[in-house]
């Protein structure tokens, strides 16, 4: 498949905006969904609207069909373990938040020591802030350098610090994302995985960029938690997963209550039904995360080689074009990692570009960019301490998918250079 | 000339362009006319909450009349910060507190900005309202 063929997928790629063509540089906040999406959506709200699992009758049972085909789907996209590991919520924020309450409840007590690092968006740093305000425990952050790469050494020194007997472990959780949304490189979580197991501290990876551009395999990876959200990788709005090891989920408390997560309720008590139930409580948002088959399926598609190579020639196209301008600042730098196992793929950049022009205001960029037909972002992008890292109060944001061409690619490097003589 | 007549004046100066861009253009040019605004008076006091881009607005009294000065980091905000003052600068407070701002619709001008923008935009006129009511109680 082309590259134009994966393109017409998605029927929202052909719209115009103040009678221009739409050059949607935005995914990295939503990506937008493919036919395939957008019917299977209709159908099941059309054909096979119920409740899921509560009900005898024969749309109950589609439905309820439908929600466990995309259980599966998940399941087999990040590679689990098993159906029982894949929770659905409604959201990455909600996954988090999920970890922070459940696995904070039962295992993070006063003193002890959660490690997030300086490059997260608020989703996965405000959850483990209110975390250590209610259990009184310490955050500590795992530093970013000018270039946006993690250092490691820092989080060797805190690991040791936590865990000067191995009977006394303070670090219960380390906190981290697979690929940030500003600065848009691959983190070597692996590593961070690694070293941190060796202190035994577990590890929740934030995937909500990862999920989109990386092959995650959370067997290979070993992580102990991974979040992610459906609206960033073809799916519909209001969807996410959270996966966990078994031997963790099964220890952790559910975080919200009632509906199907129960076993046997009586007025005073009631008992859990075993996972994924346990953390779904309420009716779950089953034509949304139904579409997960055809989204991840779409994922897949998008990594074949030949719409892959092309979309890696449309980046690095722009990270020249964009490194060419002398007033202009481009954050993260990628590079090869090296880690203790050799070089691996971390520190690429995956689609995103971040980046500042002297003299003139990022949200100046974004508005006229708009009036040219370009969807991008601008602002603190629910990341300040990213933002501030660099010194700077807001940033403009690129971001790309596979269906984004090099025809896009050129026209919005054109329509940078005149946004900003027209703003200078 | 009056507010009035010179809010008219502007929308009819909008008018003659198809394009926002073009329109954006002319705010621009607006904003790189408005006068400086010196380094000292950009204090916390005189920044307008809710705008994303940062905004300052003093206002002196002059014989009887509100004198709006004012500066932003963004080019765009300065623009409609310049348009604001021009037409409601160097009026007694009675006139501004008189009053409206319709021309701002008029001109499509909220619904062509972010959502940001639009609340921005709002706080500068409730802060231009708040100055004259100041200077008429003083
Ligand atoms: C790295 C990262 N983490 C978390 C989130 C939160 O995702 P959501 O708003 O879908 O819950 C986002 C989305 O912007 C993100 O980019």
């Amino acid at each position: 498949m082309t590259t134009k063929e994966f393109r017409e997928l998605f029927p929202i790629l052909t719209r115009k905006v103040y009678g221009k063509d739409l050059v949607y540089f935005d995914n990295a906040a939503t990506s937008q969904r493919p036919r395939s999406v957008l019917d299977k959506f209709l159908t099941l709200s059309q054909e096979s609207n119920a409740n899921i699992y509560r009900a005898v009758h024969k749309l109950s049972a589609e439905a309820t069909d439908a929600y466990e085909q995309a259980r599966e789907a998940a399941r087999a996209f990040v590679n689990a373990g098993s159906r029982e590991e894949i929770i659905f919520t409604s959201g990455c924020t909600a996954a988090i938040n999920t970890v922070a309450f459940s696995f904070g409840q039962a295992f993070v007590k006063a003193g002890d020591i959660v490690i997030v690092g300086e490059g997260e968006h608020h989703s996965n740093l405000v959850p483990w802030q209110l975390l250590c305000e209610r259990a009184g425990a310490t955050l500590k952050i795992l530093p970013i350098d000018d270039k946006g790469h993690w250092d490691l050494s820092v989080l060797k020194r805190l690991l040791a610090e936590g865990c000067p007997v191995a009977a006394a472990q303070r670090v219960k959780l380390v906190a981290v994302t697979h690929i940030s949304n500003v600065l848009g490189l691959v983190n070597p979580v692996e590593e961070l995985i690694r070293l941190s197991h060796a202190a035994g501290a577990p590890v929740l990876v934030d995937g909500a960029q990862g999920i989109v551009h990386e092959r995650v395999d959370v067997q290979a990876m070993d992580c102990d938690f991974y979040a992610f959200s459906g609206h960033k990788v073809y799916a519909a709005t209001g969807t996410g997963v959270l996966y966990g090891k078994k031997q963790w989920l099964e220890q952790m408390p559910p975080f919200l209550s009632g509906g199907e997560m129960v076993g046997t309720v009586t007025l005073e008590h009631a008992d859990f039904a075993g996972l994924p139930h346990k953390f779904e409580a309420g009716t779950g948002n089953f034509a949304s995360i139904a579409t997960f088959p055809e989204a991840f399926e779409t994922a897949l598609l998008a990594r074949e080689p030949e719409i892959a190579n092309a979309y890696e020639e449309v980046c690095a196209y722009l990270e020249d074009a964009l490194r060419a301008r002398g007033d202009l600042r481009l954050y993260g730098e990628s590079e090869t990692f090296r880690g203790e196992a050799g070089p691996t793929g971390a520190y690429r950049r995956a689609g995103v570009f971040s980046f500042t022009i002297d003299g003139v205001h990022h949200e100046d960029v974004a508005q006229v960019l708009d009036k040219m037909g370009v969807a991008v972002r601008s602002g603190l992008m629910c990341a300040e301490p990213v933002i501030r890292h660099f010194g700077v109060s807001g940033m403009v944001r690129a971001s790309l998918a596979p269906y984004n061409t090099m025809e896009e690619a050129e026209y919005f490097i054109k329509c940078l250079d005149k946004a900003i003589n027209l703003l200078r | 000339m009056t507010i009035a007549e010179k809010q008219a004046e502007l929308v009819e100066a909008f008018s003659e362009f198809d394009e926002w861009l073009d329109k954006y253009e002319y705010l621009i040019e607006m904003g790189k006319a408005l006068p400086s605004f010196p380094e000292e008076k950009k204090t916390d006091e005189r920044l307008i909450k809710g705008c994303q881009s940062r905004v300052w607005l003093d206002a002196q009294t002059v014989d009887g009349k509100v004198v709006f000065s004012a500066d932003s980091d963004a080019i765009i905000t300065r623009g409609i910060i310049a348009m604001l003052i021009d037409v409601y600068s160097n009026r007694t407070p009675e006139e501004i507190l008189q009053a409206d701002d319709q021309f701002i619709d008029k001109i499509g001008l909220r619904e062509n900005l972010s959502p940001t923008r639009q609340n921005g935009l709002l706080s500068m006129m409730q802060t231009i309202r708040q100055l004259a009511e100041t200077a008429a109680q003083a």
